[in-house]
């Protein structure tokens, strides 16, 4: 993927993930929008993938991404841009049942 | 392996009497050492699915989410794990917990059957996601302390 305006932006992850990224819990990646910030992310760290997206590519209902504190299906969802300092950090909901 | 005393037993199985016939839900916090995992609190959260979905679905939102793992740290203690209850069903994992679980937390898991607690158990997500493994569950009992 092309990165039209690379902004140098910060991924955090629950404890959960951290098994997949060697353990670090903050991961920092080139990308201008959320979206491309998530590809970036898992195309760093291919483990994760499986865990973040679906079958067919989209983010997993459960996985949650918040831009600086406020959660994108707020704003523009995936397609909101980034820019350098920004935060994003992937807080799942815990679902279950019978 | 996953250690938990017999009263955290108790209390869990108390809020699971308590929501019946709905499905309890909460985080576990504690700490890990190599492959055991040693629970030292429950913090229960209230269901946040919509009241007909309730007794057979349980949701934990993000913000919960964080706060546990706000907890968690101020305590200098890891969020270990979640548990829930399983009204009038087995306590073993659906697809649908399947589908929304993540590796490396235990999913503790107590039937619940006709409002009386019985059968508790744990599971862990395989990291290629296709199964749940069950987990040893060791009850202490308190009174040996």
């Amino acid at each position: 993927m092309t990165t039209s305006n690379p902004q140098l932006v910060t991924i955090q992850l629950p404890t959960a993930l951290r098994t997949f990224t060697d353990g670090l819990s903050e991961i920092k990646v080139e990308a201008a929008t959320v979206d491309e910030s998530l590809v970036k992310l898992t195309e760093l760290y291919i483990d994760l993938k499986r865990h973040l997206f679906d079958d067919d590519g989209k983010l997993r209902s459960f996985v949650n991404v918040f831009l600086n504190d406020e959660n994108i299906r707020t704003v523009d969802g995936f397609v909101t841009p980034v820019k350098s300092g920004d935060t994003i950090m992937l807080i799942p909901a815990i679902a279950g049942g019978v | 392996m996953i250690v938990i005393t017999d009263e955290k037993i108790a209390e869990i199985n108390m809020y699971a009497e308590l929501e019946y016939p709905h499905e309890c839900c909460g985080a576990l916090l504690g700490r890990v050492e190599s492959e055991r995992k040693n629970v030292i609190g429950i913090i229960p959260i209230s269901n946040k699915r919509e009241p007909e979905a309730k007794h057979n679905r349980f949701l934990i939102q993000p913000e919960e989410f964080l706060s546990c793992e706000k907890t968690a740290r101020k305590q200098g203690v890891d969020l270990i794990g979640f548990y829930h209850s399983h009204p009038d069903h087995p306590s073993f994992p659906s697809d649908y917990d399947l589908e929304h679980a993540l590796p490396v937390y235990s999913y503790v898991i107590v039937s619940v059957t006709l409002g009386k607690a019985d059968e508790v158990t744990s599971w862990l997500l395989r990291e290629d996601r296709t199964q749940f493994d069950k987990e040893f569950v060791q009850i202490l009992n308190c009174s040996h302390f």
